[in-house]
């Protein structure tokens, strides 16, 4: 319809225009500065920063909360959240333990189990969430209870290692192979091995979310799961790969891990679950998107690396950790609630 | 005291669209104005604005002389004796809590009433809050909660509660969109009631013979300023052109008549409802058939039924002369059988999501032969969707649910039109679309019938069925009770035959 010049310029005084300013750019690329103003400041002010291998040990070190928050992300973006990677992950180093040192197989069937029983408990959520309609966060909150505790019970409770007396008085016959440990120790390059894979698998999930018919019809389950359905979307099948995917991802980051200890330590991956879920709601801030995505997850791993790298080598105790990962998510979620007009899309409370 | 309402050049903005630009118009206690305008002409931006849900951004408005403050939001307007009966009704009530408690809402949540204690103290002033709109309900229904009562009632438990509150001026917003006709009358006197006590009522409405009925004064706005204003006796055709703008009154309804040449899609001993009598009912090819039924009828279960989203109570289908059985919504459209849904916020949009992708969600499969997603094709098919359907935006990436009303309808039925489908369901595809969009979609669905698809429409509105339909089907309880060619009935005879049961009770609604 055309305006007249007066409507066009009544149009223009109307007090309540948007300023695309300050706020929008704060949004948009807030957290991206803050990453990048955080990094300089400790390249500047701690030398043993500066150097690269420091560089590669700090994303080394973000490597594993990653992986495990790009499978968060996954079932973020179906409009649900895993509660039971931290388990996971922390069973894969039972299993991967169990298998070299008690069973005296070598790394690669250590591997293949670890990755099957990731696919399985992920199935296990599936199943509980899709056909016996249990809320997402109550379903995964009881698999992460009985991953926890199952994985205690071959093991009588301990941890495993190389040499350990088995409960028959005999000394296990087997021990981390070399292969195996070097999932976390090997370079390819100056690049470290666990760097290179986490690089890998986020390039193929940001491809796989973005640019696939799957990641999209993800997105749109987690968006409207009765409209998608009404367009003829499969939404169990969609919410189902999202916790495959989200437990064979949460196992990935425990054989990182598993090769990082050098053995099956029974505490290992405790502290993932907050860790992988607030990296991934960080995400969702990252570009002022308001929605999880794979950049995102990716980025607030390497933020939360930065600090806390940044903070350890300063002279921050690491008991304090914790402080500086809670105040980074608050950060993340005021970009994403707070400041931005685009209401974060997702909500957790919205699944329960 | 006299509540006489004043707005003066009221502006409202969104991001950098002006919605409103510049609405000044008054009126006094005891009068009706009814606001007429067409889809994202800025009503539904007015009543949010006055309701105080929208902040007060430029201009002024004052009820009885007294100004609304920007600040406090809907308690400010609440404190100016300002009641709004919003159209989505899910904005009012409160879902888990009892019909007395809705009744009752407002005064538990300012504390006027205890929020801790039985149910049964509260029966009695309740009932009194009911008995203000006239409706005698009973205890048992007072204590159900809010969710078991169909939609129309718990539409008047929202006008009931807003009357209990004593306002000066009394907003209604599509009120009669889930109504009955018998529930209808009721609202009228109601508002014949409000206008004798003295109180201002703006009544948003997009059928004329309802505001015939009741308004004192129309204002038409139009492109967020008001065009024009009347007083009785109305112009119609003024208004609607003054509605409309430049495109200009359309001609008036014609029936049509086109017979189908081909049994398309069979149902064979269908039960919408556990109990309700089973019956045949054959869809051809190259006819638009229109169901028409009050809420409640069964329209949604049987448009959801055929499309597999939910089974019939009982029945078996054939599509094409081959057993139709479709487990999900997925097997329907494989089957090229496809539905628009009736609610279209809650079961076609994907917040946020843009034209394009929202366009192709049903189709992804053919956009990405190896999984991969060929974008460009995508957005290409996203803006021929804007151009052969007129939708009004900037571009085929902007957000479906920055759209207007009738365009967004546009969008969520213009995906599913890339091809010739076999059957295209469409339950209530005319609500809350202006005139001018509701002419433009039927020509469509009257096209997509000659093109050789069978056209389902489903309707509580009986001029919009006739409209549109050559065969013209009326669903009483589940059943159908007439089964006849548009050019062989008449309007009083539909409503009659729709009319002929209505329950007095409250009655769950079994809507999806």
């Amino acid at each position: 319809m055309p305006k007249t010049e007066a409507e066009q310029a009544a149009a223009a005084a109307a007090p309540a225009e948007p300023r695309p300013g300050v706020r929008e750019l704060a949004v948009r690329y807030g957290f991206i500065a803050i990453t990048v103003a955080l990094f300089v400041f400790f390249a500047v002010t701690e030398e043993t920063f500066r150097q690269p291998s420091t560089l590669f040990s700090m994303l080394k070190f973000a490597s594993v909360v990653a992986v495990v928050g790009l499978g968060v992300t996954l079932t973020m973006v179906v409009g649900g959240l895993d509660l039971s990677v931290g388990a996971v992950a922390g069973m894969a180093v039972t299993i991967s333990a169990m298998t070299m040192v008690i069973y005296a197989q070598v790394g690669g069937v250590a591997i293949a189990l670890v990755l099957l029983a990731g696919a399985l408990i992920g199935a296990v959520n599936a199943l509980l969430i899709v056909v016996l309609r249990i809320p997402d966060l109550l379903a995964t909150l009881a698999t992460m209870f009985v991953v926890m505790g199952l994985k205690l019970v071959p093991v009588d409770g301990q941890s495993v290692s190389s040499g350990m007396v088995l409960r028959d008085g005999s000394v296990a016959p087997g021990r981390f192979t070399p292969d195996f440990l070097a999932i976390d120790r090997a370079f390819v390059g100056p690049i470290p091995l666990p760097v290179l894979i986490v690089g890998l698998i986020s390039v193929a999930t940001w491809f796989f979310l973005n640019r696939t018919r799957w990641g999209r019809l993800m997105y749109a389950v987690g968006a409207n799961p009765e409209a998608s359905r009404l367009a003829g979307v499969r939404v169990g099948r969609y919410r189902a790969l999202a916790y495959v995917l989200s437990g064979v991802f949460a196992a990935i980051g425990g054989l990182i891990l598993s090769a990082r200890i050098g053995q099956g330590d029974i505490s290992a991956g405790n502290s993932l679950l907050l860790d992988a879920v607030a990296v991934a709601l960080v995400g969702t801030s990252v570009l002022g998107m308001g929605r999880p995505n794979a950049w995102g997850t990716i980025l607030g791993a390497v933020l939360v690396g930065i600090l806390i790298t940044g903070l350890t080598i300063a002279g921050f105790p690491y008991y304090g950790q914790d402080v500086v990962k809670g105040i980074v998510l608050l950060l993340a979620l005021l970009f994403s609630f707070t400041l931005s007009r685009r209401r974060s899309r997702y909500t957790p409370a919205a699944v329960i | 005291m006299v509540a006489t309402v004043e707005l003066h050049d009221v502006r409202h903005a969104f991001g950098g669209n002006p919605v409103l630009r510049g609405v000044s118009i008054g009126w006094d206690a005891g009068e009706v104005l009814a606001l007429m305008g067409a889809n994202g002409a800025g009503k539904s931006t007015l009543i949010k604005v006055l309701a105080g849900v929208h902040p007060l951004q430029h201009g002024r408005i004052s009820v009885g002389g007294t100004p609304l403050s920007a600040a406090d939001g809907p308690l400010a307007a609440r404190r100016l004796g300002i009641e709004t009966v919003h159209q989505r009704i899910d904005e009012g009530v409160v879902p888990g809590l009892s019909v007395a408690e809705n009744l009752l809402f407002e005064r538990i949540a300012q504390s006027e009433l205890p929020a801790v204690g039985s149910l049964r103290r509260l029966l009695p002033a309740a009932r009194e809050v009911a008995a203000g709109l006239g409706l005698d309900w009973s205890d048992a229904t007072l204590r159900r909660d809010i969710h078991e009562l169909g939609i129309a009632d718990q539409q008047l438990v929202l006008l009931a509660r807003a009357l209990s509150r004593r306002p000066r001026l009394l907003v209604l917003d599509e009120p009669t969109s889930a109504l009955s006709a018998a529930e209808t009358d009721r609202l009228f006197g109601v508002v014949d009631d409000m206008r004798r006590s003295g109180v201002a009522v703006l009544y948003v409405s997009h059928r004329i013979g309802e505001i015939d009925r009741l308004a004192d004064r129309i204002a038409v706005l139009r492109d967020g300023s008001i065009r024009s204003e009347q007083a009785k006796p109305f112009d119609w055709p003024a208004a609607v052109r003054d509605m409309l703008g430049e495109r200009g009154a359309q001609e008036l309804v014609e029936i049509h008549d086109r017979r189908g040449d081909e049994d398309v899609l069979q149902l064979r001993g269908a039960q919408l409802f556990p109990g309700s009598a089973p019956f045949d009912l054959t869809l051809r090819r190259g006819e638009v058939t229109g169901v028409v039924g009050l809420l409640g009828a069964g329209k949604s279960e049987l448009a959801l039924g055929v499309f597999g989203a939910q089974p019939f109570a009982a029945g078996t289908m054939r599509l094409a002369g081959e057993p139709y059985a479709p487990a999900s919504p997925a097997d329907a459209v494989a089957r090229e059988v496809y539905l628009v849904p009736e609610d279209r916020a809650a079961q076609a949009m994907l917040p946020g999501w843009s034209i394009a992708r929202t366009a192709s969600l049903p189709f992804l499969r053919a956009l990405s032969p190896r999984g991969v997603l060929r974008r460009g094709k995508e957005r290409a098919d996203g803006r021929a969707v804007v151009e052969r359907f007129d939708v009004v935006a900037s571009s085929e990436t902007q957000p479906v649910d920055a759209l207007s009303g009738g365009n967004q309808q546009k969008v969520v039925v213009g995906r599913w039109l890339r091809g010739q489908p076999r059957v295209m369901v469409l339950d209530e595809p005319f609500r809350g679309i202006d005139i001018g969009a509701r002419h433009d979609l039927s020509h469509r669905l009257r096209e997509l019938a000659a093109e050789g698809s069978a056209v389902l429409v489903l309707a509580s509105d009986v001029d919009e069925v006739l409209e549109v339909a050559d065969r013209v089907v009326v669903l009483v309880e589940g059943v159908p009770r007439l089964d006849a060619r548009s050019v062989d009935v008449t309007r009083d005879r539909i409503v009659a035959q729709m009319a002929a049961l209505t329950r007095a009770e409250p009655h769950g609604e079994g809507v999806a």
